[in-house]
């Protein structure tokens, strides 16, 4: 029988696959022909959502961006394809470890996922010690994909060792970056893959619970991973003796209520147990006292959902991908004023102009690239000038920028950048958890100091310079600590924006 | 932190015992606070000040506490919203693609300002940032409805189009 594979991930939702699938069902049905319509994930070709896709024996073969009037077209063999999905050069171009399913399966199906190699991972682990699990994420040289990009297995091993009654591996999925929908996209789309990957971190450190803190933002998501979860346990996949190990693992999922802050994780943990999003001093670091003032680990959904690839195709597998200490694959996001917007994942080292020009295709409105953000709204601004920087996190350290959760977002020749910087300061002022006065009443100034540099006081230049140094230094995380990037590095590229001779800001 | 948008009516009453059973299913949780104010805040759209001292007894924290708790996160309402929420994605990938400006010119439209309630109590109009709709933005969501590649003119004829 022919298949039908329709996305059904938020972003195709938003652009319109809901009335794709109803003129679908129409369309089949005044035809009178039956085929097995599954809704899959994004592939991450946004631009060209909805995706249909259409097997007729042959492999899947794409049309997109799809509109319900081009349905019955595309029935009748009226409309041509873009050719096997799997061969449209924004896929063709990626290798895809993490994201190998997303958009593949259906994915709420436990059968589909273990047909397509899910599972592997966990039942090797369950086999496995928790020091032979941890020698084979240090192996890996799986970094954090939350932005710190601190060793995976090194957080583990602290977890693992620590004497307590309970432990917890707490998933952060509150993905609040601009430009970043990676952690929406696999819990959408491939929601059993962060609960293997949890599993494994849980048989690993011999944390039993485990919560996915997500975002008020993602009610798709939300929905996917309770269903997921709910299916994971009634097969033996979660519960009190995971796939037969006789070891315990189990999950639920938490929403947060709007604020960028409980990102970080020592705010999260607070709000989590209930209480204000404040962040936390450290130490005590969460992997000793974290959750309920237990041994937790905290990772990033991309960490976690990494984890079983690397435990099926084996550490090496994954290491072998990569540039110097930025090992595997990265998925990358590319958005905002491009003209093929959306999430491509590959081995690190690719140039930065790469992804922009080549894999992007330049900007969304034809005029010429001005400047792209990378890492959120913490993340430096880069000149065409860097755009030989290869993805790689010291690489991108190096030139005064962070990879972040590797959201990339692209500006055209029109973009303001004086009212980015301004953005980035008032962002900052909306957000802060309000426990360091450099970053509470340093963003306020900060906005007040860019509307007078706007206005021509040439002398406020000096004053937002030192008032980003104040606010690096004296800021107890990074939402003030980092928000002098995006400013500075804005001030930096396009000192006349702000007033100045280029020479001078340099 | 936000001002709060004009409540198109007075406070409606809510009681006590319409509040205690979504208090009371979430007792068994570790950390509960904030899976009650979700519960009691989709049922009446705000969190009513009668949940207050409620959740503070449940919970044996101070009733300050619970208000500290309900004022620092951006979603929760101590006054009801219009029937519908429209929220608008401002951060900078949405900037990237003329966002700013449709939402003004929506907004001007509307004759609202950002947190305002429509004369009709239609609708609220709040600023979000992020949607996760980044690569194909300017975006927005009204109640839980998403949308893409938004234009004023998309935006308006749902909220038209919605009671
Ligand atoms: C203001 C702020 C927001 C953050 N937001 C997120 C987030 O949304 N998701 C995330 O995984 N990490 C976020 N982080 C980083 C976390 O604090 C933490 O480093 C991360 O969850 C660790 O997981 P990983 O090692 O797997 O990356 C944020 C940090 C800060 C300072
Ligand atoms: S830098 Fe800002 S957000 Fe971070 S702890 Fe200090 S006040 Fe809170
Ligand atoms: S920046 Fe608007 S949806 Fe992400």
């Amino acid at each position: 029988m022919m298949k039908i594979y329709l996305s059904m991930d938020s972003a195709a939702k938003a652009l319109g696959s809901e009335e794709v699938a109803a003129a679908l069902s129409a369309a089949l049905e005044a035809r009178g022909e039956t085929a097995e319509v599954i809704r899959v994930g994004s592939r991450g070709m946004v631009w060209l959502e909805p995706l249909l896709e259409i097997d007729r024996g042959q492999g899947r073969e794409a049309w997109g961006p799809v509109a319900p009037e081009d349905v019955a077209g595309i029935l009748a063999g009226e409309v041509e394809s873009l050719g096997p999905t799997e061969e449209i050069p924004f896929f063709a171009r990626q290798t895809r470890l993490t994201f190998a399913r997303c958009g593949v399966i259906d994915p709420l199906s436990l059968p589909d996922y273990e047909a397509h190699g899910g599972l592997a991972g966990l039942r090797r682990a369950a086999t496995m010690t928790g020091e032979a699990i941890i020698d084979e994420m240090k192996t890996s040289g799986l970094r954090g994909r939350g932005g710190a990009g601190f060793p995976t297995g090194i957080k583990w091993d602290t977890v693992r060792m620590a004497h307590a009654d309970q432990k917890y591996i707490v998933c952060n999925a509150d993905e609040g970056d601009s430009g970043t929908f990676a952690d929406r996209m696999i819990m959408e789309g491939d929601p059993f893959c962060l609960i293997e990957g949890m599993a494994i971190a849980g048989l690993c450190t011999g944390a039993t619970k485990g919560y996915v803190y997500t975002r008020s933002e993602y009610p798709d998501a939300v929905a996917v991973m309770r269903e997921a979860i709910i299916r994971a346990r009634a097969a033996g996949v979660l519960g009190d003796d995971v796939l037969g190990s006789g070891r315990a693992f189990d999950m639920e999922v938490r929403v947060g209520a709007g604020a960028y802050v409980c990102g970080e994780e020592t705010s999260l943990l607070n709000s989590l147990e209930g209480k204000r999003g404040v962040v936390r001093a450290k130490p005590p670091l969460p992997a000793l006292e974290g959750f309920l003032g237990k041994p937790t680990v905290v990772n990033n959904v991309i960490s976690l959902a990494t984890v079983p690839v690397i435990f099926e195709k084996g550490a090496q597998h994954f290491a072998d991908f990569g540039l110097g200490r930025s090992r595997g694959t990265i998925p990358v996001q590319i958005a905002g004023n491009v003209k093929h917007g959306g999430l491509f994942e590959t081995a690190f080292g690719m140039s930065l102009g790469d992804l922009v020009e080549e894999i992007g295709g330049g900007t969304a409105s034809g005029r010429p690239v001005k400047a792209v953000q990378i890492g959120g709204p913490l993340g430096a601004y880069f000149g065409r000038e860097k755009f030989d920087t290869p993805f790689g996190y010291e690489e991108f350290d190096g030139q005064g920028g962070l990879i972040g959760h590797a959201g990339v977002v692209v500006f055209d020749d029109s973009a303001d950048m004086l009212g980015m910087a301004r953005f980035a300061m008032e962002f900052c002022a909306v957000e802060s958890c309000g426990k360091c006065t450099p970053c509470r009443i340093g963003a306020v100034r900060g906005v007040e100091t860019l509307d007078r540099i706007k206005q021509g006081d040439g002398a406020a230049v000096e004053l937002l310079t030192d008032l980003c140094e104040t606010m690096k230094d004296g800021s107890l995380c990074a939402l003030g600590g980092f928000t002098p990037y995006p400013v500075m590095s804005a001030l930096e590229a396009f000192p006349e924006e702000f007033g100045m001779a280029k020479e001078a800001a340099e | 932190m936000n001002p709060q948008p004009r409540a198109p009516q007075a406070l409606p009453e809510v009681g006590e015992e319409e509040i205690r059973p979504l208090i009371d299913r979430n007792l068994h949780l570790e950390g509960p606070l904030l899976p009650m104010l979700h519960d009691i805040q989709a049922a009446f759209g705000h969190i009513p000040e009668t949940a207050v001292p409620m959740l503070a007894a449940a919970l044996n924290l101070g009733r300050a506490e619970v208000h500290g708790v309900i004022s620092f996160y951006h979603d929760f309402r101590k006054a009801p919203a219009g029937r519908h929420v429209l929220k608008i994605c401002r951060a900078e990938a949405c900037q990237s693609m003329g966002g700013e400006a449709m939402a003004e010119r929506l907004l001007a439209q509307l004759g609202l300002d950002w947190h305002g309630t429509s004369a009709d109590g239609r609708v609220t109009v709040e600023p979000v940032y992020c949607l996760g709709l980044c690569a194909c933005a300017p975006a927005a969501m009204l109640d839980e409805t998403l949308m893409g590649r938004a234009s004023e003119a998309r935006l308006m004829a749902a909220v038209e189009g919605a009671e």
